[in-house]
């Protein structure tokens, strides 16, 4: 996955509360045996009328367009598990969402991609996302070992990450490498959980 | 010393390390069932590094999403993009090891309707699978949970996912639903009091009369549709129930092993001071059939009721997420919902679309005939489920009331098949998630049960079925 230290852009808002899997990635682009054309599923029919683009969509306006951050609603990320939905966010240049809470899935899918998530309490959250309401004060810089969301214009708002996250986001490692040095143990494991449930 | 939860007792059985101090363990899971459309990039994942399958028999891979549900079906997909999933997702299974159902196999269907069907799904069990609705397994004092594609890959090189605990919720049910009201009402009413993340970051476990009243089928639903909330597991105490459900079903143990299994699995249970972190109770006797009016399965009223006012929320994040609810729904705050015309009645989806339900279904639809310009349709969950409906004479009801009946697969739930609403058409669906576009780019979707779905067909518009049914509902 993609290392994540420090990443500078513009945020854009986007607050309606369970914004769902199907909504960050319609159905239409579930059919691929890669993870390619994605960028262009993403939020499709919201960002898209007859193929043109959606002039009421945040994504589509000038000083959102080339977004890296989102400032997201309650429950980001229901629904499906399919995790083509945050490969499209990544493949739209989206680096960190923040909101105050992610559903639980889908989390974890950013976390294994390098898609960073950040919970914060609603009020500042709220406070946030009225700040990038305006194109003119919506760059920000995600700082992640400082653990700071600093505002361009003045402010910083520190956030909290499980030791072992932010570990794994900074250094970017493979999982699986890292479990598979686990091999013994889990061997041991299997040995053992076979004796005592022989009927699975 | 305070007892333990189901749920700790599961996850404390399968922890193979601690990852660090904070909750984040190695967990060893017991197996999964791949479906075509989020296992691809595992596969090539694990293709691109050369590694293998840890435990290949630990794993079915059944077609369910993409799946044409025509009556006659042949192995041909119409569509050449699920055709390349279908294949691919073949060549895995040979390449890799892995049990197979292809879409003609008499055991096939919906993933969730298939693995239980089997007897996959045992007590005290982990299931981790690509799809979210894993969650139905808990019905079986099993944990089941949903993961994304990256953790199917971890999973297949490894037998484990790196997990971190949950909270607990438990959710006592009491009292008896009255006529009419069916699991899937009790559950949406869970979902509307504590709304769609009430129980982000939980497991719940459902207990309480009201539960161990209920059928293991009901359960299920119970356990798929409580994901509507944000549960990210289920877990329900095995009773004899789940062993008199198992027993007969092809992969259990047989003889002095099914002896020694059955007597384990009863003892799987919270002890009775485990301690949750979150715990609610909801007499069953209060609940009403319920519909949903907007795009979120919280969006939910009594059928009896009319279309909320998005001005009587207080919270302005919500009340905008209402008005754009009822503009998409095409509703007026205030209208009953009994007003509401449907064009669609769909009964299927891994939530309900199991022999009971199909049962229920056929109690409203005999002697009767599908509305005039609504189009029917029912999808059994499973070969099985329908081959037992067409012996019980369940189809020909349906086919006698002028509703189509399918071939199994996950079909207009998410309507990643040929089945698939137009823009601005409005369906009653037996289905879990009515969110925009879900059905169909711009097409509008009731959650209910599948009785309250044939009593939509049947009236043509959003109805109470406890005014069609008598006091004979079985």
């Amino acid at each position: 996955m993609t290392p994540f230290d420090r990443v500078s852009g513009a945020a854009a808002p986007m607050t309606t509360p369970n914004i769902d899997t199907d909504v960050i990635m319609p159905k239409m682009f579930l059919k691929g045996v890669d993870r390619s054309g994605l960028g262009d599923g993403a939020f499709n029919l919201l960002r898209f009328i007859d193929g043109k683009p959606n002039p009421d969509f945040v994504l589509n306006q000038g000083g959102y367009r080339d977004a890296c951050f989102l400032v997201v609603g309650p429950n980001f990320g229901c629904g499906s598990s399919r995790e083509h939905a945050v490969w499209g966010l990544q493949q739209l240049g989206i680096r960190a969402l923040i909101g105050t809470t992610f559903a639980g899935i889908f989390n974890d899918n950013c976390a294994n991609n390098g898609l960073l998530t950040i919970s914060l309490d609603a009020a500042t959250v709220g406070t946030l996302a009225a700040i990038v309401a305006s194109p003119a004060s919506n760059r920000l810089t995600v700082d992640l070992a400082q653990q700071t969301i600093r505002i361009d214009g003045g402010g910083t708002i520190p956030f909290a990450i499980e030791p072992a996250r932010k570990e794994a986001f900074i250094t970017g490692r493979d999982a699986i490498s890292s479990t598979l040095a686990f091999a013994d143990d889990i061997r041991a494991f299997e040995a053992r959980h076979r004796a005592d449930n022989p009927w699975f | 010393m305070s007892g333990r939860t189901l749920y700790d007792k599961l996850i404390d059985a399968h922890v193979v390390r601690k990852l660090d101090d904070d909750g984040l363990v190695l967990l060893y899971v017991d197996r999964t069932v791949l479906n075509e459309y989020t296992s691809p990039q595992a596969f090539a994942g694990l293709r691109a590094a050369g590694r293998k399958v840890w435990n290949p028999s630990a794993a079915l891979m059944v077609v369910d999403h993409v799946n044409p549900t025509a009556a006659h079906r042949t192995r041909e997909m119409p569509d050449a993009e699920a055709a390349r999933q279908v294949d691919y997702f073949a060549d895995n299974a040979r390449d890799f090891g892995i049990e197979y159902f292809d879409i003609l196999d008499p055991r096939q269907g919906i993933e969730h309707v298939v693995a239980p069907e089997q007897g996959l799904v045992m007590p005290g069990m982990v299931i981790a699978a690509g799809d979210s609705h894993t969650t139905a397994y808990g019905a079986f004092g099993a944990l089941g949970y949903g993961i994304g594609t990256s953790d199917i890959e971890h999973y297949l090189a490894t037998s484990t996912v790196r997990y971190r605990r949950l909270k607990t919720m438990r959710i006592n049910v009491t009292g008896r639903p009255p006529l009419g009201v069916a699991p899937k009402d009790v559950v949406m009413e869970i979902i509307r009091r504590i709304g769609a993340d009430g129980a982000t970051g939980y497991a719940v476990e459902f207990a309480g009369p009201a539960v161990r009243e209920m059928s293991v089928e009901g359960r299920i639903v119970m356990s798929i549709m409580v994901v509507e909330a944000g549960a990210r597991g289920v877990v329900i105490a095995p009773d004899q129930k789940v062993l008199n459900y198992l027993r007969a079903r092809p992969r259990v143990p047989k003889g002095e092993m099914w002896d020694r299994a059955a007597k384990a699995w009863l003892q799987l249970r919270s002890d009775p001071d485990a301690g949750f972190d979150r715990e609610m109770t909801i007499d069953a006797g209060d609940v009403a059939p319920l519909v949903t009016w907007g795009t979120s399965p919280d969006q939910a009223i009594a059928v009896t009721d009319r279309v909320p006012d998005p001005d009587s929320s207080a919270n302005a994040d919500r009340k905008t997420a209402a008005m754009r609810a009822l503009a998409y729904m095409d509703l007026t705050p205030g209208m009953p919902i009994q007003s509401v015309p449907i064009d669609f009645a769909f009964i299927g989806s891994c939530t309900n679309s199991r022999i009971e339900d199909l049962r229920d279904a056929a109690h409203v639809f005999r002697g009767r005939h599908v509305a005039t310009g609504v189009r029917a349709i029912v999808v059994p969950g499973s070969t099985q489920v329908r081959a037992q409906a067409e012996a019980e004479g369940i189809a020909q009801i349906l086919i006698d009331a002028g509703v189509e009946w399918r071939q199994s697969g996950c079909s207009m739930c998410l309507a990643m098949n040929d089945d698939i609403l137009a823009p601005g058409q409005r369906s009653a669906s037996s289905t879990n998630r009515n969110f925009e576009g879900r059905q169909g780019p711009g097409a509008r979707t009731h959650l209910m049960s599948p009785a309250m779905v044939a009593a939509a067909a049947v009236t043509g518009r959003i109805t109470d079925v406890r005014d069609l049914i008598g006091g004979d509902w079985p």
